[in-house]
């Protein structure tokens, strides 16, 4: 194996910068002649705006302007769009409601934008919005998703009666109504996938600069995907058009989603800095960021699982309501469809699926995808039914999903998806072994004897990564391809220059990719950048989300790299004088075939760039290749995880004692890298699971809206964790990888509800499982199990 | 943040002066309550004094059967002394339970106490052991000091000095946090002194800070946390929320003041010793 | 407004603040030290951590008018001017104790702090615990907690002066 290339744990290059406090986040930035931004935003989840006095604010100490909504009208600034199109099983197309940057004449939620404050210190426009009159008339709010159809619901969006956005179904009702009539077992959950509130550790900020010379206008912002979000700002917002609009994303502390979104607050930005002039900046601060990232998650679902006497799954049958809150987000229409009911079959071989899928609007802030997006929701779905299902049949449940594992492949699902590879028997059975699910019984016992309930519980999950191929997307509703760019500029020292459409905020980006054209050149990972997230150097690229960035980015990589070795071979037959055919490259040197005839990876560069050895009308001068690549398919992560839990039955408090993880994600770029991104995920589901859990009050009042009652995960939440791998190469790129970043997002969950169930004895239990839930739980049960 | 003038006085009769002179001022000590406050606007003093620079307000004394700690003494230095871990080791733990490791450095005795917040630690342990609260004016016993929630006996221009803890013979903290914001959602000190046995319990009441008798009869009996088996108290008036219902904190203040005498009994029995200390 | 003088990473630095400028605000904009970063606004995420007199403390909830005088620890002052890293730093990079490296410095800072307290042999439980103050959105800790281990460590042996950097 090349020392740093693929298979290797090379330790990441960027580290350097953000251990000594050399990284640059937005807010790091500071532009000559700065303005601060401050929303005021809106108390009241629901109310019409009746009047706004500006007056007074706008001649307090240091104001520049204070802007409203209705200005935006006036300056032609469009809505905020959903960019995924989902029509109702009924063929109509969903309710989008108008979302401007500011609101106009209503707000919809605690924390909607109403007016913007332009100062030269933040301290006075906080200072000055306290002098602006809001003459609000406060409308009733409906905030449970499971509320928000019912007959009489106060109307948020006059587009979208009952609230309703969408009524969409996949699967074919009758063939999985025949299913569950001949069961010989019918197991029936009903689930509440609670709302999360995403925490990157940065906070959004944005930073915009306008140059009245040229007309350009500037944007430096947390973004996930910097060209998408020029994108939504030129041709959707309008702002702009892309040629005049550059978008950078520097540094960005972390995102897992809700950094894909495009916000109220960059767009504003950008007309605030063209309407005043000079740049103007905005970071949101932590209590802010409660009440406007995009949240995730909120689904409320009955689903049924029908069942043979063999203990084989026959039919699966869900009806969700996800609540995409106030307004439709960038991508919110596809997180509980597409993103969700197509993974049902989880890893089971289930021939009929039939789900139903209603998306409402809420008095809350808008829901979007975080980290696993839909899949989370589906895997907790299939993996509760499936465990629940073994527990009523008298099933060991680690046996039932033998029983039911899909084993040939390719897979067709009777949900979309066409599994392509995977091996879920040997990532069950290496879990089993690593978790030593044979002593179980023993560490149970050892537990009771100081009081304790232990539990175990399994997930098998499987995800759906890459989201691609762009036709098929497209055919689904996606506004966008979902392809990915890469450019690879060789310079004439023979260093080079990656630029890729991937985004990088926290994945390690500079070290992958590098390790892959290391490996491929045969050149020092020194000599390589990694460029990313600045619009005027990259081309275009569709951003990273949805573990996208290796199977897609890298594979677009792949692709300009085999052009630039093509084309390097072209120029070192001229230097070592010999037929094209006979060139063979292979660590970093280019040599004739037979011969000790050869030329360095870096001559062959010079000499690409002189043009010395051959005229222009043989071969264009340079060496700088680039190339978009779209996949063939979806990428089919699968693992199985194990948690163990001991419950206190006085207190209902859990612990994690134990987990385990066993996952599939092919080919392994960087694994030092790989178990990271394992155990943040595992960190986030297990958080889902004990932890975090959005909480409104009846009137919209967000009661969780900062960390002294949202509860974030801290390090003495976790054991030590056991990370393994298995492999099956992903057939569907050219590196055979398939993606790792939301996997322990999406099997924790589940796993550490089947662990405290298992442990108490009772299925009824939610998520958050907190202390005084599962001890109301062990109340109802009158302490069953408890020691 | 609102604006703010910023006065470092040297002497506590100095603070005291800008506090009679000021209406709308207030106390810095460590900052670790009221700094975010102001952060969120929620507070708006015109004054702020801060005493970090007054000698004589910080330290750790032992005189006799008690234990005298200076107003700014901060959380670490609680925790870390050998005076307390020695002679009180229970109220050590209980500093070393408040907030985390960066707050610990910061926070001190006097700004909790004064603050009085009913999900606070301290406030147990003061009313617990039957501290004394001495200010720049008077001395306050703890039972006549707690006066709700965020209310306190200290009249306008009061400071407090320090705080005075007789030593217990056997004593116990335990704390069953809030796993957001960490404070106690339930928080039992329990204290056995010759003349007397006390519970106090923080965080689980609407009105701050109380003691539990019908506990301590029991504990009078045999202080054994097998007397406080299968007791509870009312739920009423106890805090409800999101995180918890005033039915569970009702029952974890049995649990965990049953863990606090737990606590208490595995300790072994204070032997008084008279070697001094200065607070670091 | 008023006049604040403090020594930052060893130097001595002043600047005239409104008296509301935060701690971490005067290091950020007055100084442009920008590796401490901005978290939360409750005093609970710790990426705001530096050393006040060699002590770990939340730059958020400290007013710049309170440290006048102090001596002020950043992460821009372990390493500083492509000085070797100091072992902390080091062993956060090979334990890949890092992911978007938001969170870092003040890990880095509060790891220094627990070594500086609790010596070079940390058993993980330990680790987490004292880690109460700092959240980590990306890492799950497990890396971080091994960081920390190592870094320990390595800090054995390393001369008094550079511990913290003061």
């Amino acid at each position: 194996m090349h020392a740093t290339g693929i298979g290797a744990s090379v330790r990441r290059k960027e580290d350097q910068r953000f251990i000594t406090g050399q990284g640059h986040y937005t807010d790091d930035i500071n532009r000559p002649g700065q303005t601060h931004a401050y929303f005021l935003r809106s108390p009241h989840a629901h109310a019409k705006i009746k009047n706004i006095d500006s007056q007074e604010a706008a001649s307090a100490p240091g104001v520049v302007a204070v802007l409203t909504g209705p200005q935006l009208a006036t300056d032609k600034i469009g809505n905020l769009i959903c960019g995924w199109m989902i029509h109702s099983k009924d063929g109509t197309p969903m309710k989008m409601a108008p979302h401007p940057a500011l609101a106009v004449g209503k707000a919809c939620h605690v924390g909607d934008a109403v007016a913007v404050i332009i100062a030269e210190t933040l301290a006075q426009a906080k200072d000055a919005s306290e002098k602006i009159k809001i003459d609000y008339e406060v409308l009733t709010a409906v905030v449970d998703p499971a509320k928000a159809q019912a007959k009489g619901a106060p109307q948020i969006h006059e587009i979208a009666a009952d609230n309703t956005i969408y009524q969409w179904h996949l699967g074919d009702p009758k063939a999985a109504e025949a299913a569950f009539a001949s069961a010989h077992h019918v197991t029936k959950i009903d689930l509440i996938n609670n709302r999360l509130v995403p925490n990157a550790l940065e906070p959004r900020a944005a930073l915009a600069e306008y140059d009245s010379g040229t007309d350009q206008l500037t944007l430096w912002n947390t973004s996930q995907n910097p060209h998408v979000a020029r994108l939504v700002i030129a041709a959707f917002v309008g702002m702009a058009p892309e040629h005049k609009l550059r978008v950078i994303a520097p540094d960005v502390g972390g995102g897992f989603g809700s950094k894909i979104f495009i916000y109220p607050e960059e767009v504003v930005c950008l007309w605030a800095a063209r309407k005043v002039n000079r740049p103007v900046k905005w970071t949101s601060d932590r209590s802010e960021a409660f009440l406007t990232d995009a949240h995730g998650r909120d689904h409320v679902t009955h689903a049924e699982m029908a069942f043979s006497a063999e203990g084989r799954i026959l039919g699966l049958r869900a009806k969700t309501v996800a609540n995409l809150g106030a307004y439709m987000s960038t991508f919110s229409s596809s997180v509980p469809t597409y993103l969700y009911a197509t993974l049902l079959s989880g890893q089971y071989d289930i021939p009929q699926i039939y789900c139903e899928v209603d998306a409402v609007y809420t008095n809350t802030v808008p829901v979007d995808a975080y980290r696993g997006a839909g899949r989370p929701e589906a895997t907790f779905v299939v993996e509760r039914l499936v465990e629940v299902g073994a527990r009523e049949l008298g099933l060991d449940p680690a046996d039932l999903r033998k029983r039911n594992f899909i084993k040939s492949f390719p897979h067709q699902t009777p949900v979309i998806m066409a599994y392509d590879v995977g091996d879920y028997g040997a990532t069950l059975k290496k879990a089993m072994d690593v978790a030593d699910v044979k002593g179980f019984g023993k560490r149970r016992r050892e537990s009771a004897r100081h009081g304790k309930l232990r539990g175990l519980g399994y997930s098998a999950y499987i995800e759906a990564c890459g989201i691609a191929p762009s036709q098929a997307v497209g055919s689904l509703g996606a506004g966008v391809g979902l392809w990915e760019s890469a450019e690879v500029r060789v310079n004439p020292t023979g260093s080079v220059e990656v630029l890729t459409g991937s985004h990088a905020h926290g994945q390690g980006h500079e070290t992958t990719f590098a390790q892959l054209v290391s490996e491929r050149l045969g050149i020092p990972m020194d000599n390589i950048s990694i460029v990313h997230g600045d619009t005027d150097k990259v081309q275009f690229g569709m951003g990273t989300y949805g573990s996208r960035s290796g199977a897609v980015g890298m594979s677009a990589i792949v692709k300009a790299l085999d052009k630039v070795e093509a084309k390097a071979k072209k120029v070192a037959a001229y230097m070592l004088e010999a037929a094209e055919a006979d060139i063979v490259f292979q660590d970093g040197k280019f040599t004739v075939a037979g011969t000790d005839k050869s030329a360095a990876f870096a001559d062959v560069a010079l000499n690409a760039y002189v043009a010395h050895k051959f005229t222009g009308a043989e071969l264009e001068p340079g060496l700088k290749e680039g190339a978009f690549y779209d996949p063939t398919n979806f990428t089919f992560p699968a693992g199985c995880h194990i948690c163990e839990v001991e419950v206190d039955p006085e207190t209902g408090n859990t612990e994690v004692v134990a987990w385990t993880a066993v996952d599939d994600f092919g080919v392994l770029i960087n694994p030092m890298i790989v178990e990271g991104q394992v155990h943040g995920g595992i960190a986030q589901g297990v958080g889902q699971a004990l932890l975090e859990g959005a909480v409104y009050d009846a009137n919209g009042q967000l009661l969780t809206g900062s960390f002294m009652d949202y509860c974030m995960p801290r390090a003495e939440n976790f054991p030590t964790f056991r990370v393994e791998t298995t492999e099956t190469k992903c057939p569907s790129n050219p590196l055979g990888i398939k993606g790792c970043g939301e996997a322990g997002s999406i099997a924790a969950p589940v796993a550490v509800i089947n662990a405290i169930t298992d442990a108490i004895g009772s299925e009824d239990v939610i998520m958050p499982a907190t202390p005084s839930s599962v001890w109301q739980t062990l109340q109802r049960i009158g302490g069953r199990k408890a020691a | 943040m609102y604006a703010f003038t910023f006065h470092r006085p040297t002497s506590v009769r100095q603070a005291a002066n800008l506090l009679g002179k000021h209406e709308d001022a207030k106390l810095l000590a460590g900052g670790h309550t009221l700094l975010p406050t102001m952060k969120m606007r929620l507070a708006a003093p015109a004054h702020l004094v801060d005493l970090s620079q007054i000698e004589g307000l910080s330290g750790i004394e032992l005189k006799g059967r008690s234990i005298s700690i200076g107003a700014l003494t901060k959380h670490v230095e609680v925790a870390n002394s050998d005076v307390v871990k020695r002679n009180l080791p229970a109220l050590a733990e209980l500093a070393s339970l408040i907030g985390d490791p960066a707050v610990r450095h910061r926070g001190t005795l006097g700004g909790s106490v004064a603050n009085n917040d009913p999900t606070a630690d301290y406030p147990a342990a003061l009313l617990a052991l039957g501290a004394t609260v001495v200010t720049n004016k008077r001395k306050i016993a703890a039972d006549d000091y707690f006066k709700g929630m965020f209310e306190t006996a200290l009249e306008p221009d009061e400071i407090i000095v320090k705080v005075t803890f007789p030593i217990a013979k056997k004593a116990g903290y335990v704390k069953f946090r809030n796993p957001a914001s960490r404070y106690a959602m339930v928080g039992v000190f329990v204290a056995k002194r010759s003349s007397e046995i006390r519970v106090a319990v923080t965080g689980a009441g609407g009105n701050g800070v109380f003691r539990v008798p019908a506990f301590e009869e029991a504990l009078k009996k045999r202080f054994s946390p097998k007397s406080l088996e299968g007791l509870t108290i009312p739920a009423e008036g106890l805090n409800s929320d999101i995180h918890g219902s005033a039915e569970y904190r009702a029952h974890l203040v049995g649990v965990i003041a049953k863990r606090a005498v737990a606590a208490a009994v595995e300790t072994p029995e204070v032997a008084v010793s008279d070697a001094p200390e200065n607070g670091a | 407004m008023p006049a604040v003088a403090m020594t930052v990473n060893g130097k001595s630095v002043t600047g005239d603040v409104d008296a509301r400028t935060l701690l971490v605000q005067f290091l950020r904009e007055n100084l442009r030290l920008t590796g401490t970063h901005v978290g939360c606004d409750t005093s609970q995420c710790g990426a705001c951590v530096v050393h006040i007199d060699g002590k770990a403390v939340k730059s958020c909830t400290v007013l710049a008018l309170q440290a006048a005088g102090a001596q002020v620890a950043t992460i821009e002052g372990l390493a500083p001017n492509g000085a070797p890293l100091h072992p902390m730093q080091a062993a956060f990079r090979e334990n890949h104790g890092l992911q978007c490296g938001y969170c870092t410095p003040g890990m880095i800072m509060s790891a220094i702090d627990i070594v500086n307290r609790l010596g070079h042999d940390l058993e993980d439980k330990t680790i987490r615990e004292e880690l109460e103050g700092n959240i980590c959105r990306c890492t799950g800790y497990h890396n971080i907690v091994k960081a920390i281990a190592a870094g320990a460590k390595a800090m054995q042996g390393q001369p008094a002066g550079q511990q913290a950097a003061e």
